[in-house]
Protein backbone atom coordinates (compact mmCIF):
# COMPACT_ATOMS: atom_id res chain seq x y z
CA UNK A 1 0.00 0.00 0.00
CA UNK A 2 2.76 2.44 0.90
CA UNK A 3 5.00 1.80 -1.88
CA UNK A 4 1.67 2.05 -3.87
CA UNK A 5 1.24 5.26 -2.67
CA UNK A 6 4.98 6.31 -3.36
CA UNK A 7 5.29 5.17 -6.50
CA UNK A 8 1.94 7.05 -7.16
CA UNK A 9 3.20 10.15 -6.33
CA UNK A 10 6.43 10.55 -7.87
CA UNK A 11 4.19 9.95 -11.13
CA UNK A 12 2.36 12.67 -10.29
CA UNK A 13 5.14 14.71 -9.49
CA UNK A 14 6.57 13.73 -13.38
CA UNK A 15 4.11 13.58 -15.01
CA UNK A 16 3.07 17.10 -13.46
CA UNK A 17 6.98 18.67 -14.16
CA UNK A 18 6.81 17.06 -18.15
CA UNK A 19 3.46 18.48 -19.08
CA UNK A 20 4.12 21.74 -17.72
CA UNK A 21 7.73 22.14 -19.93
CA UNK A 22 6.10 20.31 -22.69
CA UNK A 23 3.12 23.32 -22.13
CA UNK A 24 5.51 26.20 -22.37
CA UNK A 25 7.76 25.05 -25.18
CA UNK A 26 4.77 23.90 -27.33
CA UNK A 27 4.50 27.49 -27.80
CA UNK A 28 7.87 28.06 -28.62
CA UNK A 29 7.66 25.48 -30.64
CA UNK A 30 4.67 27.14 -32.68
CA UNK A 31 5.88 30.26 -32.65
CA UNK A 32 9.25 28.76 -34.26
CA UNK A 33 7.42 26.68 -37.28
CA UNK A 34 4.81 29.26 -37.96
CA UNK A 35 7.51 31.99 -38.21
CA UNK A 36 9.50 29.61 -40.64
CA UNK A 37 6.30 29.12 -42.41
CA UNK A 38 5.78 32.81 -42.84
CA UNK A 39 10.00 32.95 -44.04
CA UNK A 40 10.94 35.17 -40.48
CA UNK A 41 13.35 33.53 -38.00
CA UNK A 42 10.87 33.99 -34.89
CA UNK A 43 11.73 34.46 -31.35
CA UNK A 44 15.36 34.80 -31.54
CA UNK A 45 16.66 37.17 -27.99
CA UNK A 46 16.31 35.43 -25.01
CA UNK A 47 18.52 32.28 -25.00
CA UNK A 48 19.81 30.52 -28.47
CA UNK A 49 17.37 30.27 -30.84
CA UNK A 50 14.98 31.98 -28.40
CA UNK A 51 15.32 29.09 -26.14
CA UNK A 52 14.38 30.58 -22.89
CA UNK A 53 11.72 32.60 -24.27
CA UNK A 54 8.98 30.46 -22.96
CA UNK A 55 10.46 31.55 -19.07
CA UNK A 56 10.60 35.14 -20.03
CA UNK A 57 7.34 34.69 -20.62
CA UNK A 58 5.81 32.73 -17.81
CA UNK A 59 7.99 35.43 -15.54
CA UNK A 60 6.05 38.42 -17.76
CA UNK A 61 2.56 36.82 -17.25
CA UNK A 62 3.35 35.94 -13.40
CA UNK A 63 4.24 39.74 -12.65
CA UNK A 64 1.53 41.42 -14.74
CA UNK A 65 -0.92 43.55 -12.94
CA UNK A 66 -3.81 41.18 -12.29
CA UNK A 67 -6.61 43.10 -13.46
CA UNK A 68 -10.62 42.83 -12.05
CA UNK A 69 -12.95 45.08 -13.91
CA UNK A 70 -15.36 46.47 -11.58
CA UNK A 71 -18.25 45.57 -13.47
CA UNK A 72 -17.64 41.89 -13.99
CA UNK A 73 -19.94 38.59 -12.08
CA UNK A 74 -17.13 38.17 -9.92
CA UNK A 75 -17.47 34.64 -8.13
CA UNK A 76 -17.76 33.36 -12.00
CA UNK A 77 -15.13 35.74 -13.35
CA UNK A 78 -12.90 34.20 -10.66
CA UNK A 79 -13.82 30.45 -11.31
CA UNK A 80 -13.64 30.43 -15.21
CA UNK A 81 -9.86 30.09 -15.44
CA UNK A 82 -9.66 27.72 -12.70
CA UNK A 83 -12.03 25.83 -14.42
CA UNK A 84 -10.51 25.57 -17.71
CA UNK A 85 -7.17 24.91 -16.84
CA UNK A 86 -8.22 21.80 -14.04
CA UNK A 87 -10.64 20.78 -16.50
CA UNK A 88 -7.53 20.39 -19.19
CA UNK A 89 -5.08 18.96 -16.63
CA UNK A 90 -7.39 16.56 -15.52
CA UNK A 91 -7.70 14.05 -18.67
CA UNK A 92 -3.77 13.64 -18.51
CA UNK A 93 -4.55 11.56 -15.31
CA UNK A 94 -5.91 8.53 -17.83
CA UNK A 95 -3.02 8.58 -20.47
CA UNK A 96 -0.80 6.05 -20.85
CA UNK A 97 2.51 6.92 -21.86
CA UNK A 98 4.47 3.26 -22.18
CA UNK A 99 4.02 -0.09 -21.54
CA UNK A 100 4.79 -1.96 -17.88
CA UNK A 101 8.00 -0.90 -16.43
CA UNK A 102 10.09 -2.33 -13.40
CA UNK A 103 11.49 0.57 -11.06
CA UNK A 104 13.96 -0.72 -7.95
CA UNK A 105 12.01 -4.37 -8.05
CA UNK A 106 8.10 -2.66 -8.10
CA UNK A 107 6.11 -3.07 -10.99
CA UNK A 108 4.65 -0.34 -13.00
CA UNK A 109 2.26 0.93 -15.38
CA UNK A 110 3.82 4.03 -17.18
CA UNK A 111 0.50 5.82 -16.63
CA UNK A 112 -1.13 7.28 -13.61
CA UNK A 113 -4.26 5.46 -13.06
CA UNK A 114 -5.99 3.11 -15.60
CA UNK A 115 -9.72 3.27 -15.59
CA UNK A 116 -12.16 0.63 -17.41
CA UNK A 117 -13.80 3.66 -18.65
CA UNK A 118 -11.24 5.34 -19.54
CA UNK A 119 -12.58 7.08 -23.29
CA UNK A 120 -15.36 7.72 -21.36
CA UNK A 121 -13.54 9.73 -18.91
CA UNK A 122 -11.58 11.59 -21.07
CA UNK A 123 -14.92 12.34 -22.91
CA UNK A 124 -16.70 13.30 -19.88
CA UNK A 125 -13.71 15.98 -18.30
CA UNK A 126 -13.36 17.23 -22.14
CA UNK A 127 -17.04 18.06 -22.26
CA UNK A 128 -16.62 19.81 -18.82
CA UNK A 129 -14.05 22.06 -20.27
CA UNK A 130 -16.61 24.02 -22.31
CA UNK A 131 -18.10 25.64 -18.89
CA UNK A 132 -14.75 27.47 -18.56
CA UNK A 133 -15.09 29.03 -21.43
CA UNK A 134 -18.65 30.21 -21.02
CA UNK A 135 -18.73 31.15 -18.26
CA UNK A 136 -15.42 33.43 -18.90
CA UNK A 137 -17.90 35.67 -21.65
CA UNK A 138 -20.93 35.52 -19.75
CA UNK A 139 -19.12 36.36 -16.51
CA UNK A 140 -16.65 38.94 -18.28
CA UNK A 141 -19.76 41.40 -19.18
CA UNK A 142 -18.61 42.74 -21.94
CA UNK A 143 -20.31 42.34 -25.21
CA UNK A 144 -17.12 40.70 -27.45
CA UNK A 145 -16.62 38.22 -24.57
CA UNK A 146 -19.72 36.95 -24.63
CA UNK A 147 -20.22 36.31 -28.20
CA UNK A 148 -17.27 34.42 -27.85
CA UNK A 149 -18.42 32.19 -25.07
CA UNK A 150 -21.22 31.71 -26.79
CA UNK A 151 -19.48 30.54 -30.19
CA UNK A 152 -17.16 28.72 -28.42
CA UNK A 153 -20.32 26.82 -26.84
CA UNK A 154 -22.34 26.51 -29.98
CA UNK A 155 -19.16 24.86 -31.34
CA UNK A 156 -18.42 22.58 -28.88
CA UNK A 157 -21.57 20.94 -28.39
CA UNK A 158 -21.83 20.51 -32.43
CA UNK A 159 -18.44 19.39 -32.74
CA UNK A 160 -18.27 16.79 -29.40
CA UNK A 161 -20.98 15.03 -31.94
CA UNK A 162 -18.89 13.93 -34.56
CA UNK A 163 -16.66 13.25 -32.33
CA UNK A 164 -17.46 10.71 -30.09
CA UNK A 165 -19.06 8.82 -33.16
CA UNK A 166 -15.76 9.13 -34.46
CA UNK A 167 -14.39 7.50 -31.39
CA UNK A 168 -17.23 4.42 -31.22
CA UNK A 169 -15.70 2.98 -34.69
CA UNK A 170 -12.00 2.11 -33.18
CA UNK A 171 -13.85 1.16 -29.97
CA UNK A 172 -15.81 -1.44 -31.91
CA UNK A 173 -12.68 -2.94 -33.46
CA UNK A 174 -10.84 -2.79 -30.03
CA UNK A 175 -13.79 -3.99 -27.98
CA UNK A 176 -12.65 -1.86 -24.87
CA UNK A 177 -13.11 1.24 -22.75
CA UNK A 178 -9.69 1.40 -21.32
CA UNK A 179 -6.86 2.64 -22.83
CA UNK A 180 -4.37 0.49 -21.95
CA UNK A 181 -5.99 -2.28 -23.47
CA UNK A 182 -6.86 -0.32 -26.27
CA UNK A 183 -3.38 0.11 -27.04
CA UNK A 184 -2.65 -3.56 -26.21
CA UNK A 185 -5.12 -4.84 -29.30
CA UNK A 186 -3.54 -3.13 -31.50
CA UNK A 187 0.39 -4.21 -30.91
CA UNK A 188 2.13 -6.06 -33.59
CA UNK A 189 2.64 -3.81 -36.34
CA UNK A 190 1.06 -0.71 -38.58
CA UNK A 191 -1.88 -3.22 -40.07
CA UNK A 192 -2.89 -3.75 -36.65
CA UNK A 193 -3.27 -0.39 -36.45
CA UNK A 194 -7.38 0.94 -35.82
CA UNK A 195 -6.46 3.29 -38.49
CA UNK A 196 -5.44 0.62 -40.95
CA UNK A 197 -6.84 -2.16 -39.15
CA UNK A 198 -8.98 -5.11 -41.00
CA UNK A 199 -12.51 -5.37 -41.21
CA UNK A 200 -12.59 -1.90 -41.54
CA UNK A 201 -9.84 0.43 -41.67
CA UNK A 202 -10.42 3.84 -39.94
CA UNK A 203 -8.91 6.38 -42.32
CA UNK A 204 -11.94 8.69 -42.27
CA UNK A 205 -13.23 7.87 -38.46
CA UNK A 206 -9.17 9.64 -38.11
CA UNK A 207 -9.69 12.90 -40.04
CA UNK A 208 -13.07 13.42 -38.84
CA UNK A 209 -11.72 12.84 -35.15
CA UNK A 210 -8.79 15.13 -36.05
CA UNK A 211 -11.33 18.03 -37.77
CA UNK A 212 -13.14 17.94 -34.47
CA UNK A 213 -10.50 17.79 -32.25
CA UNK A 214 -9.18 21.06 -34.10
CA UNK A 215 -12.84 22.33 -33.49
CA UNK A 216 -13.11 21.31 -29.40
CA UNK A 217 -9.74 22.88 -28.90
CA UNK A 218 -10.52 26.11 -30.75
CA UNK A 219 -7.69 25.96 -33.36
CA UNK A 220 -7.64 27.85 -36.29
CA UNK A 221 -9.53 27.41 -38.52
CA UNK A 222 -12.04 26.98 -35.78
CA UNK A 223 -11.09 29.79 -33.69
CA UNK A 224 -14.31 31.82 -33.97
CA UNK A 225 -14.33 32.56 -30.12
CA UNK A 226 -11.26 34.24 -30.17
CA UNK A 227 -11.02 35.79 -33.82
CA UNK A 228 -9.38 38.65 -33.21
CA UNK A 229 -10.49 41.00 -35.86
CA UNK A 230 -14.15 40.89 -35.16
CA UNK A 231 -14.44 40.17 -31.16
CA UNK A 232 -10.88 41.35 -29.84
CA UNK A 233 -9.78 38.73 -28.13
CA UNK A 234 -13.31 36.98 -28.25
CA UNK A 235 -13.95 35.10 -24.21
CA UNK A 236 -10.60 36.13 -22.51
CA UNK A 237 -10.84 40.06 -23.40
CA UNK A 238 -11.24 41.10 -19.83
CA UNK A 239 -8.52 38.87 -18.45
CA UNK A 240 -5.13 39.62 -17.86
CA UNK A 241 -2.28 38.11 -16.05
CA UNK A 242 -2.24 34.58 -14.75
CA UNK A 243 -5.72 34.26 -15.45
CA UNK A 244 -4.82 34.65 -18.88
CA UNK A 245 -2.35 32.31 -18.76
CA UNK A 246 -4.57 30.21 -17.59
CA UNK A 247 -6.82 30.27 -20.54
CA UNK A 248 -3.73 30.02 -22.87
CA UNK A 249 -2.45 27.01 -21.13
CA UNK A 250 -5.54 24.53 -20.90
CA UNK A 251 -5.85 26.08 -24.90
CA UNK A 252 -2.67 24.09 -24.96
CA UNK A 253 -3.11 20.96 -22.76
CA UNK A 254 -6.46 20.75 -24.55
CA UNK A 255 -4.35 19.99 -27.50
CA UNK A 256 -1.42 17.43 -25.86
CA UNK A 257 -4.69 15.76 -24.86
CA UNK A 258 -6.35 14.94 -27.84
CA UNK A 259 -3.40 14.37 -29.77
CA UNK A 260 -2.64 11.80 -27.40
CA UNK A 261 -6.28 10.32 -27.89
CA UNK A 262 -5.47 10.34 -31.33
CA UNK A 263 -2.44 8.51 -30.95
CA UNK A 264 -4.20 5.94 -28.58
CA UNK A 265 -7.25 5.16 -30.52
CA UNK A 266 -5.82 5.51 -34.17
CA UNK A 267 -1.98 4.62 -34.54
CA UNK A 268 -1.46 2.84 -31.66
CA UNK A 269 -0.38 4.57 -28.85
CA UNK A 270 3.06 3.40 -28.19
CA UNK A 271 3.56 0.52 -30.16
CA UNK A 272 6.06 0.11 -33.06
CA UNK A 273 5.42 0.64 -36.79
CA UNK A 274 6.47 -2.85 -37.33
CA UNK A 275 7.42 -5.64 -35.08
CA UNK A 276 11.12 -5.44 -33.08
CA UNK A 277 12.87 -8.67 -34.85
CA UNK A 278 12.68 -6.82 -37.75
CA UNK A 279 14.54 -3.97 -36.20
CA UNK A 280 11.82 -1.45 -35.27
CA UNK A 281 13.71 -1.00 -32.11
CA UNK A 282 17.20 0.30 -34.19
CA UNK A 283 14.82 3.01 -35.77
CA UNK A 284 15.23 5.94 -33.26
CA UNK A 285 18.78 4.96 -32.65
CA UNK A 286 19.00 5.56 -36.17
CA UNK A 287 17.30 9.20 -36.43
CA UNK A 288 19.30 10.72 -33.44
CA UNK A 289 22.66 9.28 -34.56
CA UNK A 290 21.98 10.94 -38.30
CA UNK A 291 21.12 13.74 -36.42
CA UNK A 292 23.99 13.87 -34.66
CA UNK A 293 26.46 13.02 -37.51
CA UNK A 294 24.71 16.21 -39.43
CA UNK A 295 25.40 18.47 -36.99
CA UNK A 296 29.14 17.16 -36.43
CA UNK A 297 29.05 17.51 -40.22
CA UNK A 298 28.30 21.20 -40.52
CA UNK A 299 30.12 21.78 -37.17
CA UNK A 300 33.72 20.51 -39.61
CA UNK A 301 32.17 22.84 -42.28
CA UNK A 302 30.92 25.79 -40.35
CA UNK A 303 28.89 28.14 -42.40
CA UNK A 304 29.61 31.49 -39.38
CA UNK A 305 32.24 31.27 -36.61
CA UNK A 306 30.50 30.27 -34.13
CA UNK A 307 29.26 26.62 -35.21
CA UNK A 308 32.52 25.64 -35.11
CA UNK A 309 31.35 25.09 -30.70
CA UNK A 310 27.54 24.71 -31.30
CA UNK A 311 27.23 22.25 -34.17
CA UNK A 312 29.73 19.95 -32.64
CA UNK A 313 28.23 20.07 -29.07
CA UNK A 314 24.91 19.43 -30.33
CA UNK A 315 25.87 16.86 -32.64
CA UNK A 316 27.37 15.17 -29.05
CA UNK A 317 24.11 15.50 -27.31
CA UNK A 318 22.56 13.53 -30.29
CA UNK A 319 25.10 10.81 -30.51
CA UNK A 320 24.37 10.39 -26.64
CA UNK A 321 20.75 9.98 -26.92
CA UNK A 322 20.65 7.59 -29.67
CA UNK A 323 23.34 5.34 -27.47
CA UNK A 324 20.65 5.77 -24.97
CA UNK A 325 18.40 3.59 -27.04
CA UNK A 326 20.53 0.81 -26.96
CA UNK A 327 21.16 0.26 -23.08
CA UNK A 328 19.68 -2.70 -22.23
CA UNK A 329 17.79 -1.55 -19.33
CA UNK A 330 16.52 1.81 -20.57
CA UNK A 331 15.30 0.00 -23.64
CA UNK A 332 11.90 -1.70 -22.28
CA UNK A 333 10.59 1.89 -21.94
CA UNK A 334 12.22 4.39 -23.29
CA UNK A 335 11.41 2.99 -27.02
CA UNK A 336 8.01 3.10 -25.98
CA UNK A 337 7.94 6.25 -25.05
CA UNK A 338 10.11 7.18 -27.93
CA UNK A 339 7.11 6.34 -30.16
CA UNK A 340 4.32 7.70 -28.29
CA UNK A 341 6.01 11.07 -28.03
CA UNK A 342 6.71 10.70 -32.19
CA UNK A 343 2.93 9.89 -33.13
CA UNK A 344 1.76 12.39 -30.68
CA UNK A 345 4.70 14.87 -32.01
CA UNK A 346 3.37 14.38 -35.41
CA UNK A 347 0.38 15.14 -34.48
CA UNK A 348 0.36 18.52 -32.60
CA UNK A 349 2.87 19.44 -35.53
CA UNK A 350 -0.36 18.84 -37.68
CA UNK A 351 -2.08 21.30 -35.53
CA UNK A 352 0.89 24.06 -35.92
CA UNK A 353 0.73 23.54 -39.47
CA UNK A 354 -2.41 23.89 -40.16
CA UNK A 355 -2.72 27.20 -38.16
CA UNK A 356 0.36 28.37 -40.26
CA UNK A 357 -1.77 27.87 -43.48
CA UNK A 358 -5.35 28.03 -43.47
CA UNK A 359 -7.74 30.89 -42.71
CA UNK A 360 -10.13 31.00 -40.52
CA UNK A 361 -14.27 29.35 -41.35
CA UNK A 362 -17.14 32.00 -41.25
CA UNK A 363 -19.68 31.06 -38.39
CA UNK A 364 -22.76 30.13 -41.20
CA UNK A 365 -19.76 27.67 -43.07
CA UNK A 366 -18.61 26.58 -39.14
CA UNK A 367 -22.03 25.20 -38.06
CA UNK A 368 -23.15 23.89 -41.87
CA UNK A 369 -19.70 22.25 -42.29
CA UNK A 370 -20.46 20.04 -38.79
CA UNK A 371 -24.01 19.26 -38.86
CA UNK A 372 -24.44 18.71 -42.76
CA UNK A 373 -21.24 17.22 -43.55
CA UNK A 374 -19.08 15.75 -40.85
CA UNK A 375 -22.07 14.26 -38.22
CA UNK A 376 -23.46 12.22 -41.48
CA UNK A 377 -20.43 10.76 -42.10
CA UNK A 378 -19.40 9.89 -38.88
CA UNK A 379 -22.80 7.91 -38.86
CA UNK A 380 -21.87 6.12 -41.49
CA UNK A 381 -18.51 5.36 -40.67
CA UNK A 382 -19.70 4.04 -37.48
CA UNK A 383 -22.61 2.27 -39.26
CA UNK A 384 -20.44 0.74 -41.94
CA UNK A 385 -17.89 -0.55 -39.17
CA UNK A 386 -20.35 -1.78 -37.08
CA UNK A 387 -21.54 -4.05 -40.03
CA UNK A 388 -18.17 -4.95 -41.31
CA UNK A 389 -17.01 -6.23 -37.05
CA UNK A 390 -20.52 -7.96 -37.12
CA UNK A 391 -19.81 -9.73 -40.43
CA UNK A 392 -16.25 -10.85 -39.84
CA UNK A 393 -16.56 -12.02 -36.27
CA UNK B 1 -15.18 5.83 3.79
CA UNK B 2 -18.40 5.08 1.25
CA UNK B 3 -20.55 6.17 4.20
CA UNK B 4 -18.67 9.55 4.06
CA UNK B 5 -18.35 9.93 0.39
CA UNK B 6 -21.83 9.52 0.26
CA UNK B 7 -23.04 11.64 3.09
CA UNK B 8 -20.44 14.39 1.43
CA UNK B 9 -22.10 14.02 -1.81
CA UNK B 10 -25.98 13.17 -1.02
CA UNK B 11 -25.69 17.15 0.97
CA UNK B 12 -24.19 18.58 -1.84
CA UNK B 13 -27.00 17.37 -4.16
CA UNK B 14 -29.63 18.35 -1.78
CA UNK B 15 -28.14 21.66 -1.29
CA UNK B 16 -27.51 22.38 -4.92
CA UNK B 17 -31.00 21.08 -5.66
CA UNK B 18 -32.39 23.40 -3.24
CA UNK B 19 -30.40 26.37 -4.14
CA UNK B 20 -31.46 25.71 -7.82
CA UNK B 21 -35.01 26.70 -6.39
CA UNK B 22 -33.59 29.74 -4.44
CA UNK B 23 -31.46 31.34 -6.76
CA UNK B 24 -32.59 34.33 -8.29
CA UNK B 25 -30.88 34.40 -11.35
CA UNK B 26 -31.29 31.68 -14.56
CA UNK B 27 -27.24 31.39 -14.66
CA UNK B 28 -26.88 31.09 -11.05
CA UNK B 29 -29.78 28.11 -10.77
CA UNK B 30 -27.94 26.23 -13.94
CA UNK B 31 -24.70 26.03 -12.00
CA UNK B 32 -26.29 24.53 -8.75
CA UNK B 33 -28.14 22.40 -11.19
CA UNK B 34 -24.98 21.12 -13.07
CA UNK B 35 -23.45 20.54 -9.05
CA UNK B 36 -26.33 18.42 -8.60
CA UNK B 37 -25.75 16.51 -11.61
CA UNK B 38 -21.54 16.22 -10.90
CA UNK B 39 -22.59 14.49 -7.11
CA UNK B 40 -25.29 12.23 -8.73
CA UNK B 41 -22.78 11.18 -10.69
CA UNK B 42 -20.09 10.38 -7.72
CA UNK B 43 -23.32 8.62 -5.76
CA UNK B 44 -23.76 6.68 -9.23
CA UNK B 45 -19.85 5.88 -9.09
CA UNK B 46 -20.05 4.84 -5.32
CA UNK B 47 -22.91 2.12 -6.07
CA UNK B 48 -20.49 0.87 -8.66
CA UNK B 49 -22.34 1.94 -12.02
CA UNK B 50 -19.40 3.82 -13.51
CA UNK B 51 -20.91 3.88 -16.95
CA UNK B 52 -23.98 5.35 -15.62
CA UNK B 53 -21.73 8.01 -14.16
CA UNK B 54 -19.86 8.63 -17.08
CA UNK B 55 -22.90 9.21 -19.22
CA UNK B 56 -24.35 11.10 -16.50
CA UNK B 57 -21.85 13.50 -16.91
CA UNK B 58 -20.89 13.52 -20.45
CA UNK B 59 -25.16 13.71 -21.50
CA UNK B 60 -26.45 15.81 -18.26
CA UNK B 61 -23.89 17.85 -16.60
CA UNK B 62 -21.76 18.23 -19.91
CA UNK B 63 -24.46 18.56 -22.51
CA UNK B 64 -27.58 19.14 -21.92
CA UNK B 65 -26.39 21.89 -18.70
CA UNK B 66 -24.47 23.34 -21.65
CA UNK B 67 -27.15 23.95 -23.78
CA UNK B 68 -29.33 25.28 -20.77
CA UNK B 69 -26.27 27.69 -19.92
CA UNK B 70 -26.28 28.64 -23.49
CA UNK B 71 -29.92 29.35 -24.13
CA UNK B 72 -29.53 31.47 -20.85
CA UNK B 73 -26.34 33.82 -22.30
CA UNK B 74 -28.17 33.76 -25.70
CA UNK B 75 -31.50 35.57 -24.19
CA UNK B 76 -29.31 37.46 -21.96
CA UNK B 77 -31.92 36.56 -18.97
CA UNK B 78 -31.96 38.75 -16.34
CA UNK B 79 -32.98 38.17 -12.90
CA UNK B 80 -36.26 37.60 -11.86
CA UNK B 81 -38.53 39.75 -10.00
CA UNK B 82 -40.04 38.09 -6.67
CA UNK B 83 -43.40 38.20 -6.51
CA UNK B 84 -45.41 38.04 -3.02
CA UNK B 85 -46.95 34.75 -2.87
CA UNK B 86 -50.45 34.12 -1.92
CA UNK B 87 -51.31 33.96 1.57
CA UNK B 88 -52.00 30.04 1.45
CA UNK B 89 -48.61 29.18 0.02
CA UNK B 90 -47.09 30.70 2.93
CA UNK B 91 -49.16 28.87 5.30
CA UNK B 92 -49.15 25.44 4.08
CA UNK B 93 -45.37 25.36 2.03
CA UNK B 94 -43.66 24.09 5.15
CA UNK B 95 -46.07 21.79 6.42
CA UNK B 96 -47.10 20.02 3.42
CA UNK B 97 -43.54 19.74 2.41
CA UNK B 98 -42.19 17.89 5.86
CA UNK B 99 -45.56 16.03 5.41
CA UNK B 100 -44.76 14.88 2.09
CA UNK B 101 -41.11 14.09 2.68
CA UNK B 102 -42.13 11.68 6.05
CA UNK B 103 -44.94 10.18 3.66
CA UNK B 104 -42.14 9.38 1.29
CA UNK B 105 -39.51 7.99 4.13
CA UNK B 106 -43.01 5.61 5.74
CA UNK B 107 -43.11 3.95 1.67
CA UNK B 108 -39.60 3.76 1.58
CA UNK B 109 -39.81 1.45 5.05
CA UNK B 110 -42.31 -0.46 4.09
CA UNK B 111 -41.15 -1.62 1.21
CA UNK B 112 -37.66 -2.47 1.97
CA UNK B 113 -37.79 -2.96 5.45
CA UNK B 114 -34.51 -4.81 6.56
CA UNK B 115 -32.60 -3.60 3.58
CA UNK B 116 -28.85 -3.13 4.03
CA UNK B 117 -26.54 -0.43 2.39
CA UNK B 118 -25.05 -0.60 -0.69
CA UNK B 119 -21.37 -1.15 -0.41
CA UNK B 120 -18.28 0.72 -2.78
CA UNK B 121 -17.86 -2.17 -5.08
CA UNK B 122 -20.73 -4.50 -3.82
CA UNK B 123 -22.49 -4.09 -7.34
CA UNK B 124 -21.00 -5.63 -10.75
CA UNK B 125 -23.11 -5.16 -13.03
CA UNK B 126 -22.59 -1.36 -13.88
CA UNK B 127 -19.57 -1.95 -16.37
CA UNK B 128 -20.06 -1.06 -19.73
CA UNK B 129 -20.36 -4.07 -21.02
CA UNK B 130 -22.77 -4.87 -18.62
CA UNK B 131 -24.87 -2.30 -19.08
CA UNK B 132 -24.87 -3.06 -23.28
CA UNK B 133 -25.78 -6.52 -22.63
CA UNK B 134 -28.80 -5.55 -20.63
CA UNK B 135 -30.25 -3.10 -22.77
CA UNK B 136 -29.48 -5.03 -26.25
CA UNK B 137 -31.11 -8.34 -24.66
CA UNK B 138 -33.46 -8.17 -22.08
CA UNK B 139 -34.61 -4.24 -22.36
CA UNK B 140 -33.81 -4.27 -26.57
CA UNK B 141 -37.87 -3.49 -26.38
CA UNK B 142 -37.79 -0.46 -24.34
CA UNK B 143 -34.52 0.50 -25.36
CA UNK B 144 -36.00 0.59 -29.29
CA UNK B 145 -39.33 2.35 -27.67
CA UNK B 146 -37.05 5.10 -26.54
CA UNK B 147 -35.23 5.96 -29.22
CA UNK B 148 -38.35 6.00 -31.25
CA UNK B 149 -39.86 8.13 -28.74
CA UNK B 150 -36.60 10.54 -28.88
CA UNK B 151 -36.83 10.39 -32.98
CA UNK B 152 -40.82 11.90 -32.37
CA UNK B 153 -39.34 14.57 -30.09
CA UNK B 154 -37.14 15.80 -32.33
CA UNK B 155 -39.47 16.00 -35.15
CA UNK B 156 -41.41 17.50 -33.05
CA UNK B 157 -39.01 20.33 -32.03
CA UNK B 158 -38.26 20.95 -36.08
CA UNK B 159 -41.71 21.52 -36.51
CA UNK B 160 -42.37 23.72 -34.35
CA UNK B 161 -39.47 25.91 -34.99
CA UNK B 162 -40.40 25.64 -37.97
CA UNK B 163 -43.94 27.42 -37.35
CA UNK B 164 -42.35 30.15 -35.35
CA UNK B 165 -39.87 31.05 -38.36
CA UNK B 166 -42.67 30.98 -41.35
Amino acid sequence: MNAFLIISLIKIAIVFAVLMTTLAYLQWVERKVIAHIQVRPGPYNVGPHGLLQPLADVIKLITKEDLVPPYVNKPLYLAAPFLAITMALLSIAVIPFGPTIQVAGYQTWMQLTDLNIGVLFVLAVSSMGVYGVAFAGWASNNKYALLGGLRSSAQMISYELPMSIAIAAPLLLSNTLSLRELVGTQAGGIWHWNVLRLPCPQIIGFIIFLISAFAETNRVPFDLPEAENELVAGFHTEYSSMKFASFFMAEYANMITVSSMATLLFLGGWEAPWPAQYGSSLVPTIIFALAGLVALYHGMNPARKRDRLTFPAAGIVFLVVAALFQIGILQEWIIPLFWFCAKTGAILFAFIWVRGTLPRFRYDQLMRFTWKFLFPVAMLNLLVTGLLVAWFS
Amino acid sequence: MDVILFLVFAVIAVVCAVNVVLQKHPISSAISLIGVMGSLAVLYLLLGAEFIAAAQVIVYAGAVMVLFVFVIMLLNAGEEVRRGRSFMAQLLGMPLLVAFAGLMAWFVNRLYPESTGVHFGGFTGGTPLAVGRALFTRYLLPFEVTSILVLIAIVGAIVLGRKEMD
